[in-house]
């Protein structure tokens, strides 16, 4: 059935709103990022066109290179990896787009490589250092955090009667809001009046008194514990609705077949587990890299710096006027993660297909 | 015999350790409306482990008035208020256009929505920042608003899309045929039948948008127009915040009591309106 053209606009003006605020909020951001990046200064009458002078200190010169190959390979791959996924008409000027861009990207890729094989590598050493912090709290969510909330939910599967009482205290901490609870573990750690530390001491636990949040050697891995006690309600929630989607019959026919706990965890929970498992992974990764408030009222970035993590260093640098390096520093991070999430999905799905 | 014995160790085991990480859970909320409720000095001498002696009700008016969490707890809450509003009106339209109505593009601008969802950007504030300056809707209620809109858009178009795609059309073929236009239909038939979709879209925004930080950090310098999770940032890091550590308390148990008693009485719909939310993004 065709429309007139009358309908047509009538039934798009439904749209209109949600496409006018997702445009001016979502779309022009996203591409003004990238030409903030190729830009120094902070707002709009005072940027300087400085070209990928950014990136260059970002990443050096021959990572710029490098990962400007990298992106003119995927964006000439794109079209064809799309070819029959999608159909739209306006999907041929997108494919012609990207591949052009992909080409483009290329040939800089290659002359700038070209120039810059002599010089030695000049990375931002403090952007690289916190990147490197942000992950060593995601190590710490993906394997702490996430255990422990697969054995908690394996545990309230089991306990059915009690386990909705869990669920309800276990998901409070995600529902607080990182602020609240961040200022709150605070002034549980903090040296002065000191009460865990007071706590400690009282059940003769002294030599496990540290000052958490001050000490460089500490702090970070602070963060990551507090980030982690917090967040281990997402996954235990996610984790119990994928395990109760799990049909007992299953279980009941293994048990007949003769077989143990351990064989039933692992031939029946875990390969049926296994999408739940990687999006939990993937929501980890996303939400652990992109933290800002915790280390923001935890420990405010210190001591020396060491718990500012790559979002938080990302508004210092917006902060201190530095708007077009930290959009840089932003688009690097965001490819970092699009990157990580893709292979991991990857991954999950040749997985399924064995 | 034997099976049973091991059988009711193994479920020992397993309560002591749920009950240790619910106490873990639970513990320093207590501890935070028990130590709110002292003097300084009595905290400073018992840590917060013992009941008051004597309860200071002054500890909530010092974070009330001095610390300005009344004027930050209404602006939070005006916040919530119109963004999940807005939400609701904009993204059910864009649902059920993109689900019901036809016109050109239409997939096209499915595809534009679901892509935002999958595609994230950790500094999205920075080119945010720079561009509401410019437009001088920085420090304004209003850009906070459609900016918390925004973020909370594309999920909420694809839950209603997914609703609307299931359910029958009859209703609203019979008000068609009774005359309503479509706007008549959406506001009258659609949006009622909606409601369960609503209630995931409100619950999963309205925590959102209460528990949003960074945005607010980023738009605001104007403390009279500060969300409380800013405004709690500030206090803590003010000359009272740092040295009245009840009265600090006191001001994160105004802001978290709310927020726990209203999950406590809908805790069984929160958690299924977050689940079903995340498990879409």
């Amino acid at each position: 059935m065709r429309y007139s053209l009358k309908e047509e606009i009538k039934n798009f003006s439904f749209v209109l709103p949600a496409l006018s605020i997702f445009f001016f909020f979502y779309v022009i951001p996203f591409i003004y990022t990238f030409f903030l990046a190729l830009h120094q200064g902070s707002g709009l009458s005072s940027l300087k066109f400085v070209g990928l002078a950014n990136f260059r200190r970002l990443l050096s010169p021959q990572g710029t290179a490098i990962i400007a190959i990298f992106i003119g390979g995927i964006l000439i791959v794109f079209p064809f990896w799309l070819r029959g996924k999608i159909k739209n008409r306006f999907l041929k000027i997108v494919k012609a787009v990207s591949i052009i861009a992909g080409v483009i990207c290329i040939i800089y890729g290659i002359k700038e490589l070209k120039e810059a094989l002599s010089s030695g590598w000049m990375i931002d050493k403090e952007w690289w250092a916190s990147v490197g912090r942000s992950f060593y709290i995601t190590l710490w969510a993906l394997t702490f955090q996430n255990l422990l909330a697969f054995t908690l939910a394996l545990c309230v599967d089991k306990a059915i009667r009690t386990g909705q009482i869990y669920r309800a205290i276990f998901f409070l901490l995600p529902v607080i809001s990182e602020i609240i609870f961040g200022l709150l573990i605070r002034s549980l750690l903090l040296p002065y009046p000191g009460v865990l530390a007071h706590f400690l001491k009282r059940w003769g636990l002294e030599n496990l008194v540290r000052d958490w949040l001050n000490d460089p050697r500490y702090a970070l891995t602070t963060l990551a514990f507090v980030h982690c006690w917090r967040g281990f309600g997402w996954g235990f929630v996610i984790l119990l609705a994928g395990l109760q989607t799990i049909p007992q019959t299953l279980y009941e026919a293994a048990r007949i077949d003769g077989a143990g706990a351990w064989q039933r965890f692992t031939k029946i929970t875990f390969p049926l587990m296994l999408p739940v498992i990687v999006l939990v992974v993937i929501l980890t990764i996303l939400g652990t890299v992109q933290v800002i408030g915790l280390p923001m009222v935890l420990t405010r970035g210190g001591p020396a710096g060491k718990t500012t993590v790559s979002v938080l260093r990302i508004y210092n640098d917006l902060k201190n006027y530095h708007a077009g390096y930290a959009s840089c520093e932003g688009i690097v991070l965001g490819i970092i993660l699009i990157t990580l999430s893709f292979i991991l999905l990857k991954i999950s799905n040749r997985i399924k297909k064995t | 015999m034997r099976y049973k014995f091991k059988k009711i160790i193994l479920l020992v085991l397993m309560h002591t350790f749920l009950i240790l990480v619910a106490i873990s859970c639970i513990f320093p909320f207590i501890w935070m409306i028990n130590s709110s409720l002292k003097p300084n000095s009595e905290f400073l001498s018992d840590y917060g482990f013992k009941l008051p002696h004597k309860i200071m009700w002054k500890n909530y008016y010092i974070a009330f008035y001095e610390g300005k969490l009344g004027i930050y707890f209404l602006n939070s809450l005006i916040y919530t208020f119109i963004s999940v509003i807005g939400i609701v009106l904009v993204a059910s339209l864009a649902g059920y256009s993109l689900s019901r109505l036809q016109f050109r593009g239409k997939n096209f601008i499915f595809h534009l929505f679901l892509a935002a969802m999958m595609i994230p950007i950790p500094a999205g504030f920075v080119p945010l920042y720079v561009l509401l300056k410019a437009v001088g809707l920085l420090n304004t209620r209003i850009g906070y608003c459609l900016a918390m809109i925004n973020v909370g858009l594309s999920l909420s178009i694809y839950l209603y899309k997914t609703f609307f795609d299931n359910l029958p059309r009859d209703l609203e073929d019979a008000a068609r045929i009774d005359g309503c236009n479509r706007l008549r239909i959406w506001w009258h038939v659609v949006l009622p039948l909606a409601k369960p979709a609503t209630a995931v879209v409100v619950i999963f925004n309205a925590l959102n948008v209460w528990n949003e930080f960074v945005l607010a950090l980023v738009i605001f310098s104007n403390r009279n127009l500060m969300p409380l999770q800013v405004g709690l940032k500030n206090f803590a890091s003010s000359p009272v915040g740092l040295t009245n550590y009840t009265a600090l308390l006191a001001g994160l148990t105004i802001a978290s009591l709310p927020i726990i008693i209203i999950y406590l009485i809908m805790q069984k719909h929160i958690i299924k309106g977050i689940t079903a939310g995340a498990l879409v993004g």
